[in-house]
């Protein structure tokens, strides 16, 4: 029936209620997809709006600050003055960046930072344009504002170091963070962030740092901001007290100076805590921070002495005779030598066609351990070290602390070396009974830092494994302090040498008479050493040469390690003076000077404490 | 003949086929339902675009000024009787063509398309008009047409040059968009009109063969649309920005609504076009799905409207102008909504009303003028001029 002839008004109507049908039906899609999108999804989309308009801000917080035992400040913060551009706050950055270089001329190097800095930074973290105003382009700056878009002059700190070069090598220094550190955390992008390069301040960067503060913001679209939403000042760093003893140091290093460049240890014996660790010469440890000059650069990298190693605990030398105290240890635990056992010493050993001389050319006769000790015959130990091999030496150095990294709390301590046989096979060569008699007397292939000696000494000086810490604090809360094991040599052994030692310095035919202490409460217990740095000739050798008279890099460098008071250690002690001749000579009477100022310290703190109100 | 209304109506069903209004009676037989709902509709849009800065400038003042130009053109158009706006539809069509053809060679570029023409210091966009005229000019061909003439294709000819004609100039422009819609419009009125359903299955057809080819001619910008309308993530910071702020925007209105002016996406200017092509996301984000539903059900309900004034209409050609100038307003809103809320690729249709911008304005209002003309001259006796065939 639809075939006849269909009016067209009707055909309009059912064609129009069937188009009309499908607008309702794709109105109520889109109210279906406003359901999903707003109810269903709603707050997903809500936290994506949030995203979207809160910006997160850091804040550098200050660093933290470093003190001596006595809570004297060894590293602080000064403000100055330094300015900032917000990229995202101007429209024109070149602009800005032109205007600001009329003011404060930018060199070339530092504009290339700085169009770097912009390009790589997210356009909120502020670029620094140039730390430490003077107080007339901070005000010329403040005055050209309005030409300034987006500048800011901006309080920083600065790393205040009050004891300057005393103890740089100790503290370290700060810098701004590498490339590379700002990609592993871009927190330090900040400006103003400084991460500790060396020492204290970058064994302890973690806790110096603090935790930096937040300010939440809403931005817009272009990440301009639009009002602050809250703020978080941030934790500052935590102040880190350190064992050292600061008069100390500065008494350790006015001695050390004297000498063209030394290095001393001196560590108190029942924490471990290192009182004073000093390297000279020196240098100021705020030129990093506040920019160091290419010159002074050079004049660093170019100085013999290097003025920017920590000798104390990165200086490598041969040990001389100051390891001859290893060397009997070895010998009395391996049975190789007894307590009882002597050597005659006609002031050479021939071994294999070679004569190996002692620094005694004309002999010291009859010796047991404790005279050959105080008198450093070398005839002696060449015996011991044949008596009982490389090995045991090698394994007894370990054990008292040479040749293996040192336990310290701040980066940087090298290590030294004793070799053995199979070290010797891996580099493709047997070991010889001639190398034995040498390494026994702390030459060939024997090295050891100034700390190590210091460790040594005050593990001969215990019979414990003591180690060295650096920081007493962090953040007001004590470390923990180790208890250090025994090291499981018998005391006797230890006793026999230490009575070695004792008369070394105490007995008027010892090596170290000259620097005893007279105070009978601070007997000082030592061993002198003094190691060749270039190979004397056989003939020379023969001849008794006199190496006072080399040139100063070519002298022997003197060595001396202490402990004292001998009845109840209290204090080790190891002073290196490079190129210094004699141990006895150069090194001795420092540690003795180490030593008197530790024990003044003492009785001048007990007044204090004394003194002190209840 | 096929009578609605009441028993009185049917018994004087003759009778009220007139030939001349009086005015009052016009202002009687005016809609003011839908004149209140188009008033709304403004009234929101004005609202919109205060939120979009703030302030009633520079939007809000302006649009004020237009709605009330806009309105004033409505209710002038509806007082013109049917019969002379159905003499004037092939006019109209041809000057909007001619129209369409200067924006292509003289057209300013806007956005990467040219789409607007100066005229007299006023900038337009013909394609507005087109959309109007092609219902004009296709209700007047098919008014008088019999049933067994449009079964003819050879009848179908004309209004099937005539519709696809402009498609290929607003394509031209390009502006994908609109001419889907143009399409769109020629395509429903064809149906409207009693076009065989087989033809539409034709077109169709030929239609699925072309899409290939037609994609392969799309312009880069028009492609990357489409595309990023698949995966709107694939380029979050370019082309996809857009519809994922969109979305951020419309999700986090939630149920009630941010508030007014406290809708962090179009505070911030996260919203792209907000003021105009995405307005509806600003407006979704103050107020939320309760606000979403009720605009969108106002939008229902102005189209639904426009149906009924189609379907109260004694001639054809009253019928088809009021149903395609409804569809043409549906089309408009159902893009624009799609386009934001993610359902359909990106694409610069505006939202009639409330979308800031003059030249689609006011096309609307003239549009509304007519429906509301078809109305009041529902009645109107087209017999005595014999034209259209």
């Amino acid at each position: 029936m639809a075939r006849e002839k269909p009016r067209l008004g009707g055909v309009f109507t059912r064609r129009a209620m069937i188009l009309a049908a499908g607008q309702v039906g794709l109105f109520g899609l889109l109210g279906l997809r406003l359901y999903r999108l707003q109810v269903r999804d709603g707050a997903h989309y809500a936290m994506l709006a949030k995203d979207n308009r809160v910006s997160a801000r850091l804040v550098a917080p200050p660093r933290g600050e470093i003190h001596d035992r006595a809570g004297a400040l060894l590293a602080g913060n000064k403000p100055h003055w330094r300015a900032l551009l917000m990229v995202d706050a101007t429209t024109d950055a070149k602009a800005t960046l032109a205007a600001f270089n009329r003011l404060v001329p930018l060199d070339a190097a530092e504009r290339l930072r700085i169009q770097r800095e912009i390009k790589v930074h997210r356009p909120f973290i502020p670029v620094l344009l140039r730390d430490f105003l003077s107080w007339d382009q901070m005000a010329a700056l403040a005055v050209n504002a309005p030409a300034l878009p987006g500048l800011i002059v901006d309080v920083g700190t600065t790393r205040l170091y009050p004891f300057g070069t005393t103890m740089a090598h100790l503290i370290g220094y700060v810098g701004p963070p590498t490339e590379a550190e700002v990609r592993a955390s871009p927190v330090l992008a900040l400006p103003g962030i400084r991460v500790g390069k060396a020492g204290v301040e970058r064994g302890r960067n973690g806790a110096l740092t603090g935790v930096p503060g937040m300010v939440r913001l809403e931005v817009n679209a272009l990440g301009r901001v639009i009002r602050n939403l809250a703020r978080n000042p941030g934790t500052p760093g935590e102040t880190v007290r350190l064992h050292l003893d600061a008069n100390l140091q500065s008494q350790a290093v006015a001695r050390l100076a004297s000498e063209r460049s030394a290095s001393a240890v001196l560590l108190e014996l029942g924490s471990g805590a290192v009182r004073a660790i000093a390297s000279t010469p020196s240098f100021d440890p705020t030129l990093f921070d506040t920019g160091l000059s290419a010159r002074q650069w050079k004049a660093w990298m170019t100085d013999k002495r290097a003025p920017l190693l920590d000798k104390a605990l990165a200086g490598i030398y041969a040990p001389g005779s100051t390891f001859k105290p290893v060397t009997a240890l070895a010998g009395l635990t391996s049975g190789g030598i007894s307590p009882g056992t002597r050597f005659f010493c006609p002031g050479y050993l021939d071994l294999g066609g070679h004569r190996y001389w002692c620094w005694e050319h004309g002999g010291h006769g009859w010796l047991d351990l404790p005279s050959a000790i105080c008198q450093s015959c070398d005839v002696f130990f060449y015996h011991t070290a044949l008596a009982t091999g490389i090995d045991r030496i090698a394994a007894m150095a370990n054990r008292l602390g040479i040749g293996v990294p040192p336990e310290i709390d701040i980066p940087g301590a090298a290590s030294g070396f004793v070799p053995t046989r199979e070290w010797r096979r891996a580099h493709g060569k047997a070991w010889t009974l001639g190398e034995t008699v040498i390494h026994g007397i702390g030459q060939g292939f024997d090295q050891v830092t100034p700390l190590e000696l210091a460790i040594m000494a005050a593990r001969v000086a215990t019979g414990r494994a003591i180690s060295p810490r650096v920081a007493a604090e962090v953040g007001a809360q004590a470390l923990p302090e180790t208890a250090f094991p025994e090291l499981g040599i018998p005391e006797a052994y230890l006793a026999i040498v230490r009575q070695g030692m004792r008369e070394a310095v105490n007995n008027p035919l010892g090596t170290a008479y000259a620097s005893r202490l007279t105070d009978p409460k601070m007997e000082m217990a030592g061993k002198t050493g003094s190691a060749e740095v270039v190979n004397l000739s056989k003939a020379e050798a023969a001849a008794n040469f006199n190496t006072a008279n080399l040139p100063w890099q070519f002298r022997p460098n003197a060595l001396f390690i202490a402990f004292a008071p001998v009845a109840n250690p209290r204090f080790a002690t190891a002073v290196v003076v490079e190129h210094g001749h004699e141990g006895a000579e150069a090194a001795a009477p420092i540690a003795k000077v180490l030593m008197e100022a530790a024990f003044g310290m003492v009785a001048a703190s007990r007044a204090r404490v004394a003194g002190a109100p209840a | 003949m096929s009578v609605k209304g009441g028993p009185l109506q049917r018994a004087e069903g003759r009778l009220l086929r007139v030939t001349s209004f009086d005015f009052t009676r016009k202002i009687a037989r005016i809609n003011w339902f839908f004149v209140a709902l188009v008033v709304l509709l403004g009234g929101v849009g004005a609202l919109s675009l205060y939120s979009a800065t703030g302030a009633f400038d520079p939007y809000a003042k302006r649009q004020l000024l237009r709605l009330a130009v806009g309105f004033a053109l409505m209710l002038a158009i509806a007082f013109v009787d049917i019969r002379i706006i159905a003499r004037l539809a092939w006019p109209l069509y041809a000057v909007s063509l001619v129209l369409l053809v200067m924006v292509l060679k003289f057209g300013s570029v806007g956005l990467g398309a040219e789409r607007w023409l100066s005229i007299g210091g006023v900038a337009v966009q013909p394609s507005e008009f087109m959309k109007v005229a092609l219902v004009l000019a296709l209700a007047h061909w098919f008014h008088r047409a019999s049933w067994e003439r449009i079964g003819n294709p050879f009848f179908l000819l004309l209004p099937l040059a005539a519709t696809l004609l402009p498609v290929v100039l607003i394509l031209k422009e390009p502006n994908l968009g609109t001419a889907l819609i143009v399409l769109a419009i020629g395509a429903t009125t064809f149906f409207a009109a009693g076009v065989r359903l087989w033809s539409f299955a034709l077109a169709l057809v030929l239609g699925g063969l072309a899409t290939p080819i037609a994609f392969a001619h799309l312009h880069g910008y028009q492609k990357a649309r489409i595309l990023t309308f698949l995966d709107p993530a694939r380029d979050p910071l370019g082309a996809g920005y857009n519809i994922i702020q969109a979305k951020i925007a419309l999700g986090s209105g939630g149920m009630w609504g941010q508030g007014l002016m406290h809708a962090s996406q179009g505070r911030l200017d996260f919203l792209p076009e907000k003021e105009t092509d995405f307005i509806f996301t600003l407006f979704a984000e103050q107020f939320g799905f309760v606000g979403s539903i009720a605009l969108v059900g106002l939008l229902c309900l102005i189209v639904c409207t426009a149906g009924a004034i189609a379907l109260s209409s004694r001639h054809q050609f009253g019928r088809l102008v009021a149903f395609g100038i409804g569809m043409n307003f549906f089309l408009y809103v159902f893009v624009n909504l799609a386009m934001v809320m993610g359902l359909i690729p990106v694409g610069g249709v505006p939202l009639p009303l409330i979308s800031y911008g003059g030249s689609a304005l006011l096309t609307t209002m003239a549009s509304f003028g007519i429906l509301l003309s078809v109305q009041v001259h529902g009645d109107a006796d087209f017999t005595p001029k014999r034209e259209g065939v």
